[in-house]
């Protein structure tokens, strides 16, 4: 049982990262239907950055959270610049274009985007400064570290935070608006080219944070540790129904905890046929299972009512 | 409007001519070597190294390459002479990115260059289906750092390595971890590439022989950061001891997150995680990591070696530097022997070699395989490894005694003087 708790938690905090990078995904699916592929990148550039301003900081003897704190306030800005630069640069010129041709500029600008990381902070796996010591904490024989509380605090608290914006504000309702019919919402009034910007740039500082928890809770990152996530996090908003951000969120948490108790029991099922090394292969069995059964996601009700 | 286009594309064409003709001239002559028509004062003989220069692993794969690098820029400073001409050796450096089909291409790519012989693969994986192209090609072949048995099973007499084999690196991480640590219940972990299941297997068949349970194999790949789950599942088994087969760029998470869990296991890893970089991907947990590498630590490596390898790049050696250095030197030996930068002429002196170098002496089976290679045990204790034990024909013993013995039996006739200086590094 305290191993069932175990990879419950395990699979809680991956989820709640996973959940983070698929609102971004789908908050961007559901204004401009684009597929924006280098989300997962972004996610990185955050982690590298705040990895650059937290070795920086860490031999100034400040308290520890308020490093990692610099670290994520530095990484959000950097990659809102660089949320933007993408509409702006890569999807703008392209909105109305057949829907491949974004497509094939946002895999562009990932690669992009991974080879400039690459120049500035070389091809090696990075060691994340570890200067938050994990403490651990027992919770029915299983173990939670406060830096697993943590993510997942911040997950859930950025997440609120999110639906707030989008359903109680202004900028909530003409973000809505032109998921709803750009063309519509530009009659009544909606700069729809400022709309469109402000989600990429709020899809950018989740993925900032999104970034710097991924780094601190593995300790690693790497010029291409974005793309195995982007590849998940996109996944779990498809399995939540992508521009669903309800969704995204449960399809995140979901397929986090599926990895985790594939990984952890699937050898027993299976005899030890298979290994935990099938533990992807295992989480997207449950997304083609669902989707078949599905196609719209868990919580997806709108995708495809419009061309 | 049509002229100009006209006459910018004539000029597009011209450069192109020009370019080609530019890049084909030098080619040929290069590396046929003994064309009496033009009488070149020196030959230039290419020398493949073949690393990964990209990805997780870059910095061990610019590790291999410097150690070619410093061999191949040393024997032109010590001016060669080969068929009566001046050798000029020049290093071709190539990026397999640890991936087996680029090790192909680029195995693919050096031969068609014409090299006169390769240093590599850095890894097994890369290494096994790129020694059929080289074999087929009859270019000579020395790897510095893959393990994996299978590379010199195939029969080919171009493949050589100067490193320790799996099946005598497994056994050896494996005797050590029985019989110091003696664990009851092992978990062995690998990440699915041939070096890693290689090298899981002969440590499962070591300690299963020696009566220890060995549970069912945990497998990740090599870009597993993400750990938590299966060591979650291990962690109910109550292992006394975790081995791992795989690098350390996925082995440092593990540990970590091993540590985060509340295992209490010791933790034990083949030569890819056995490096200083451990401390800083798992932090203090690492400590008390145990790890095997082939052959001997850097740190015993000649001083000679030590000093100019600090001089020409202004880091330290990493992992295999020592032993690519002496792949290299081989290569260029065999050749002064031989006289000739001919594969088919020098092979021969390169299979019946003995020679010594930064790791001591050396000298091939009828395999390809190092005679007697030694496999060092490290711990870690204060963010470094540190050697505590070499083994040697099953027999292990300190770093100490290893250097004593050793001491006499590394004459000082060859090109390096070797073990003595190394001696007083490795006692520091």
């Amino acid at each position: 049982m305290d191993i069932f708790i175990q990879q419950l938690i395990n699979g809680v905090t991956l989820g709640s990262v996973y959940a983070v990078v698929a609102l971004g995904y789908t908050m961007v699916y559901g204004i401009i239907q684009l597929i924006n592929f280098a989300h997962g990148e972004v996610v990185m550039i955050g982690a590298m950055v705040a990895f650059s301003v937290i070795t920086a900081l860490a031999p100034g003897g400040w308290p520890p959270l308020m490093v990692v704190a610099a670290g994520t306030i530095v990484a959000i800005p950097v990659c809102m610049a660089i949320g933007y630069g993408l509409e702006r640069i890569a999807y703008r010129p392209l909105r109305n274009a057949p829907r491949l041709a974004p497509l094939i500029s946002a895999i562009g600008m990932s690669i992009i985007l991974q080879h400039l990381a690459l120049l500035v902070w070389s091809r090696n796996f990075i060691a994340f400064p570890q200067i938050i010591k994990s403490e651990p904490y027992h919770i029915g024989g299983a173990i939670i570290t406060n830096v697993q509380i943590a993510i997942i605090a911040t997950s859930v608290a950025m997440m609120a935070g999110l639906a707030l914006m989008v359903y109680r504000t202004r900028l909530g309702t003409a973000m809505r608006a032109t998921a709803q019919n750009p063309q519509v919402a530009g009659l009544m009034g909606v700069d729809i080219n400022r709309i469109i910007a402000v989600t990429f740039l709020i899809a950018a500082a989740l993925a900032a944070v999104a970034g710097v928890m991924v780094g601190s809770y593995y300790g690693i990152a790497h010029y291409q540790m974005g793309s195995l996530l982007g590849l998940k996090a996109f996944s779990a908003a498809v399995l939540g129904g992508i521009g669903n951000l309800p969704g995204a969120m449960l399809g995140g948490v979901l397929l986090g905890v599926v990895e985790a108790l594939g990984a952890g029991y699937i050898g027993d099922f299976t005899n030890n046929w298979f290994g935990s090394n099938y533990q992807d292969v295992f989480a997207f069995i449950v997304l083609i299972a669902v989707l078949v059964f599905r196609p719209t996601g868990l919580l997806g009700e709108r995708v495809g009512d419009r061309t | 409007m049509k002229h100009s286009k006209l006459a910018l594309t004539l000029i597009a064409a011209a450069i192109g001519v020009i370019g080609c003709g530019e890049e084909k001239k030098p080619e040929p002559p290069k590396v046929e070597a003994p064309k009496p028509p033009p009488p070149p004062p020196s030959i230039e003989i290419k020398i493949g190294s073949v690393a990964p220069l990209t990805g997780g692993i870059a910095h061990l794969g610019k590790d291999n390459e410097n150690g070619v690098r410093l061999a191949v820029d040393e024997a032109n400073a010590a001016k060669i002479k080969i068929d009566g001409k001046d050798a000029k050796f020049v290093m071709m450096g190539e990026d397999d990115q640890a991936d087996p089909k680029v090790g192909t291409t680029v195995a693919q790519k050096l031969v068609d260059a014409k090299v006169a012989g390769v240093v590599g693969h850095l890894n097994s994986g890369t290494s096994i289906p790129a020694s059929s192209i080289y074999n087929g090609a009859g270019i000579p072949v020395i790897s510095g750092s893959a393990t994996n048995p299978k590379l010199t099973e195939q029969g080919f007499k171009v493949q050589f390595r100067v490193v320790g084999r799996d099946d005598q690196q497994g056994p050896a991480i494996a005797s050590y971890l029985a019989t110091n640590a003696k664990p009851r219940v092992v978990a062995v972990i690998d990440d699915a590439t041939a070096y890693g299941e290689g090298l899981a297997n002969e440590v499962e068949k070591t300690l299963t022989a020696a009566k220890i349970k060995v549970l069912p194999r945990e497998k990740g790949t090599d870009k597993t950061t993400d750990w938590k789950a299966v060591l979650t599942k291990l962690k109910g088994k109550r292992p006394d001891a975790i081995f791992y087969g795989g690098m350390d760029a996925t082995g440092g998470p593990l540990m970590k997150q091993g540590r985060e869990l509340g295992i209490k296991a010791v933790f034990a890893f083949g030569d890819g995680a056995c490096t200083d970089e451990m401390s800083k991907l798992a932090g203090d947990a690492a400590e008390g990591l145990l790890c095997s590498q082939a052959g001997i630590p850097v740190k015993a490596a000649s001083q000679k070696f030590l000093d100019a390898y600090k001089k020409a790049f202004n880091v330290d050696p990493i992992l295999y530097a020592p032993f690519t250095y002496d792949a290299a030197n081989m290569l260029i030996d065999a050749m002064k022997r031989a006289d000739s930068a001919d594969p088919a002429k020098y092979l021969p002196e390169l299979a019946k070699l003995s020679f010594t170098g930064a790791t001591g002496k050396i000298e091939f089976d009828d395999k390809g395989d190092r005679k007697d290679a030694e496999m060092t045990i490290f711990t870690m204790k204060g963010g470094k490894i540190e050697p505590i034990a070499i083994i040697k024909g099953g027999n292990s013993m300190t770093v100490d005694e290893y250097l004593k013995m050793a001491a006499p039996a590394v004459p000082a006739e060859a090109p390096k003087p070797a073990a003595e200086p190394a001696r007083d590094e490795a006692k520091k």
